[in-house]
């Protein structure tokens, strides 16, 4: 497919802009003037419209497909979410009219929008209060470890060195932990799929800052010995991070505050059905237990006791400022109206029919592939490809043949504990006609491999491109349509 | 009762039978009563119609009524209808990260042809895919910078928003990073006071243009200084700005990072947001988060994937150049469509446009007694003026009379109570211009 920038002909316009009203013709100093114009594509708005409609139709979807994927809980996105973030006293709000001496009136609406919220994950997580600043997951880690790191600080703590992860934890863990300044211990899982209790004790000392996991983990399992984790971790004030990539599962049935976990985050996206948007625009808030508390980052939203929300600076021991304003502010407003919608009750549901349809998929597939671990799953269900690799066909090879049955893969190589791992996430949102489908392709991938492995390379053969060359892609480094060939 | 959820109490009972199970709490076997919440205090549902209502009158309670001169680095720029259109076509928005590009090549074009314009305008050789928002992706610049030249030592201008430079305090506070504010002089950087600690500890100087006042500037000389001393220059801009200014390319900018909120995103209270971040080809290993880069399939078909995925977190965990997963692609998206739409000769005139008015509104503030507008450098469509008065109390005033006047710069500078930083966009007509000019001077004479 052309590129818009090859569908550009020079004088096409595609916005009409205002004519001036004011009888100046501004002329700047040419030393501060480019010296040409950027080349952005010239083009109507018929051409822009067809080339993005075109584009999107090259796109897997949750609206149009079933999207499995691991880890991501890719749930439908509710549309009067969508409705409501568009409305103009929301979508036209400078972030900077609060800050605005008792610019607090100006915004009433939208900061009560971030208390409410902040109230709600309380109560849903066991916190004690929340930062809806961090823009994503990874962001929310970020943030949770430089709150850790504060901590340790403020008692005078200079030996804390480690962070320990799971060797099944996403890659983000170990990655933000080494950004903030630690040093990571991995520990292993056990045969059950859990974090191996012995081999924990084995590393633990008093240089350990803290332990960061998913509960339920990456293998889909929840740990029944999380409380013995964390008085471990507590025993040498190590800090429990709960990363809250699968917090969907527990919805009702368990709170990290409980678990003994001093720092969380969510992911908005995930739980709370904001949408993924092609990768982003995510939202990860903090959520912390008391002793925590003090080190949020600024600002943070207030009730005054006369009722008047307001944004507070005045937190001496506050990490500062981790992003310029208060949040992914258009998903915090989505996810607040899914709260609300689903209520109490309707959270606990999502939760039951999460594991409800994991369960179902594990017991449909388990015939056919590998199970990692054979016990009940939580939300997801994690298979390995290896006896199909036996025959040749890789996990990868399986996930092309669901494109051409116009389901997205689940998550392959995922965690990176099971060889040729096929890590599925049905979530609550699809039905047992979807799921019965979906089985249906796997089990029909299972018996071909038996019957012609070598057909496998071929997949996906329906979509608007086969596999793409990734080597090349690395190596030639063509990120610019407008590269030049001298560019260093 | 849930409306997202489709499974039936029939459903229900023929799943559990399939699973061997006798209810759906024996699947939560592993959450053992001690586990159980201490509360779960939530109110019940309501429905969509409740939802619509109570939400729409939280947005009635916010204040977007009086006519917009607040800027700061996030403007009232006119969104054309047909990025939303677009941007909300579920293909785009419910898709996730591009992991399989045989089924997300609409995701991946658009995001190479976002990093092909992002270049385009600032005139680098490479960008990414996007990050956060402008301040996190001025941190991300910052890091890379250290990463480059091995050397723990910042400087930046006060110019810089200070909102930005309070982020990269935070982020630097616990990471043994040496970080030097070089104060303003007559509106711009200070030369003088830059080079004296411009040295070969130095990893980077950070500059902005416009900077935080509004007022442009040509930051060469001051590369040229950066590149002898072995350091890099990072540039922050403001997109629409470069319909005009000279590009930080043409400056010897090494690394350009920015709010991309002014290429076709509402103001939303403050996100999401789109930063962006490009730089010189040799420094693209030490870039962060997504690049999408052009190859072919096995047809030989031009196609596009997530390439360097090597420097990433998932493939590298703590040894990854950022801990960045997903950003913000579809912000990125919705500029790609605002980049189009608007194309090379409509940025020309937008920012034409922009200056122009902003020009007009300074002559006409010019002649008001108690108004000074500072005019030592040259501005783009932002400018600071000095009140004969409290800038707050001002500003209060003038929200009385229909106009968020501008921002009040003693929010975040000292000694600076009387000035008030006034944005100007295409947005505003010629009565509403004259009409703010002719409200600050009954303010002023008040």
């Amino acid at each position: 497919m052309n590129l818009i920038f090859e569908q550009s002909v020079a004088g096409r316009r595609g916005v009409k802009l205002p004519v001036s009203d004011v009888p100046v013709k501004a002329v700047l100093p040419s030393r501060y003037l480019r010296a040409c114009a950027a080349q952005w594509p010239e083009v109507s708005e018929l051409d822009v419209v067809r080339h993005f409609t075109r584009l999107s139709q090259r796109n897997f979807s949750v609206d149009a497909n079933f999207y499995p994927l691991g880890s991501c809980t890719m749930k439908y996105n509710p549309k009067f979410t969508e409705k409501v973030a568009g409305m103009s006293g929301f979508a036209d709000l400078h972030p900077l009219l609060p800050q605005l001496k008792g610019g607090e009136k100006y915004a009433q609406g939208a900061l009560e929008v971030l208390y409410e919220c902040e109230r709600w994950l309380c109560a849903i997580t066991g916190m004690k209060a929340y930062t809806m600043q961090p823009l994503a997951g990874a962001h929310g880690e970020l943030t949770g470890i430089m709150l850790m790191a504060a901590y340790h600080k403020a008692k005078g703590n200079t030996k804390k060195k480690f962070v320990i992860v799971p060797d099944s934890a996403h890659g983000t863990n170990p990655a933000s932990a080494a950004v903030a300044g630690y040093s990571i211990i991995s520990v292993p899982s056990d045969k059950r799929g859990v974090m191996d209790l012995e081999k924990l004790k084995g590393v633990l000392t008093d240089e350990v800052a803290g332990l960061m996991m998913t509960c339920p983990d990456t293998h889909g399992v929840f740990n029944p010995q999380i409380d013995e984790i964390a008085r471990l971790i507590h025993s040498v004030d190590g800090i429990m991070y709960y990363d809250g990539a699968n917090l969907n599962a527990i919805l009702g049935r368990a709170r990290p505050g409980d678990l003994g976990f001093d720092v969380v985050h969510l992911n908005l996206h995930k739980t709370f059905a904001t949408p993924h948007g092609g990768g982003g625009p995510g939202s990860g808030p903090v959520g912390v237990s008391g002793k925590l508390e003090p080190f949020l980052p600024v600002s943070r939203v207030m009730k005054r006791s006369d009722g008047v929300f307001a944004l507070n600076y005045d937190y001496p021991d506050s990490i500062g400022y981790i992003a310029s304003f208060y949040g992914a502010f258009g998903i915090i407003l989505r996810a607040y109206a899914y709260m609300l919608i689903l209520g109490r009750e309707g959270l606990k549901q999502t939760a039951d029919h999460a594991v409800l349809n994991a369960n179902y998929l594990l017991h449909k597939l388990k015939p056919y592939y590998q199970v990692a671990f054979d016990r009940v799953c939580m939300h997801e269900c994690l298979f390995s490809a290896s006896r199909q690799l036996e025959r040749g066909v890789h996990a990868i090879d399986i996930a092309k043949f669901l494109i051409d049955r116009n389901i997205h893969p689940p998550t392959v190589y995922f965690p990176l504990t099971v060889k040729e791992a096929i890590m599925i996430e049905p979530t609550e949102t699809e039905s047992r006609a979807t799921l019965d489908e979906f089985a249906a392709a796997m089990i029909e991938a299972a018996a071909l491999v038996k019957s012609s492995p070598d057909v496998f390379h071929s997949f996906p053969a329906t979509m608007p491109i086969s596999r793409p060359d990734e080597v090349k892609a690395a190596r030639e480094m063509k990120v610019n349509f407008f590269a030049r060939p001298d560019a260093r | 009762m849930n409306p997202y959820i489709a499974n039936t109490p029939e459903d229900v009972r023929l799943m559990l039978e399939a699973v061997g199970a006798r209810s759906i709490d024996d699947l939560f076997v592993d959450i053992q009563p001690r586990h159980a919440p201490r509360s779960f205090d939530l109110p019940e549902g309501l429905s969509e119609y409740e939802v619509v209502r109570h939400l729409n009158d939280l947005s009635l309670k916010n204040m977007v009524g009086p006519v917009p001169f607040i800027g700061g680095g996030y403007y009232d720029h006119y969104v054309p209808a047909a990025c939303q259109a677009l941007i909300a076509r579920g293909e785009f928005y419910t898709a996730y990260t591009p992991y399989q590009p045989e089924c997300a090549q609409g995701t991946l074009q658009a995001l190479f042809e976002f990093q092909s314009c992002i270049c385009a305008l600032t005139g680098m050789d490479v960008a990414n895919a996007s990050l956060y928002e402008g301040g996190t992706a001025l941190y991300e610049a910052m890091m890379m910078a250290l990463r480059i030249t091995g050397r723990n030592r910042v400087v930046i201008d006060s110019g810089v928003s200070p909102i930005y430079r309070k982020i990269l305090k935070s982020y630097t506070h616990s990471l043994n990073i040496e970080f030097i504010e070089t104060p303003v002089l007559h509106g711009q950087g200070d030369r003088s006071a830059i080079n004296k600690v411009l040295d070969g500890a130095t990893a980077a100087v950070i500059l902005q243009n416009p900077n935080f006042f509004g007022a442009i500037d040509d930051h060469a000389d001051i590369a040229a200084k950066a590149h002898a001393c072995g350091a890099l220059l990072i540039e922050s801009v403001y997109p629409v700005s470069l319909g005009l200014l000279k590009t930080p390319a043409e400056m010897g900018a090494d690394i350009v990072t920015g709010e991309g909120q002014s290429l076709g995103l509402p103001l939303n209270f403050g996100g999401p947001y789109l930063g962006f971040i490009a730089a010189r080809k040799k420094y693209i290993r030490q870039m962060p988060g997504r690049i999408v880069g052009e190859t072919v399939d096995a047809q030989g078909r031009r196609c596009f994937v997530n390439t360097l995925q090597a420097r990433e977190q998932h493939i590298r965990r703590e040894k990854a150049t950022s801990n960045i997963c997903t950003n913000v692609a579809l912000c990125a998206t919705q500029a790609a469509i605002f980049m189009s739409l608007v194309g090379k000769e409509g940025l020309k005139d937008l920012a034409q446009l922009n200056c122009d008015k902003a020009e007009f509104l300074k002559s006409r503030l010019a002649m008001i007694k108690g108004v000074e507008v500072k005019r030592s450098s040259p501005t783009f469509n932002e400018f600071t003026v000095c009140l004969s008065r409290s800038a707050n109390d001002v500003v209060e005033r003038m929200m009385m009379r229909g106009f968020a006047a501008g921002f009040p710069l003693g929010r975040y500078y000292d000694g600076m109570d009387n000035y008030l930083l006034i944005a100007v966009t295409e947005k505003r007509t010629r009565a509403e211009l004259d009409g703010y000019a002719k409200a600050l001077e009954e303010v002023l004479r008040a």
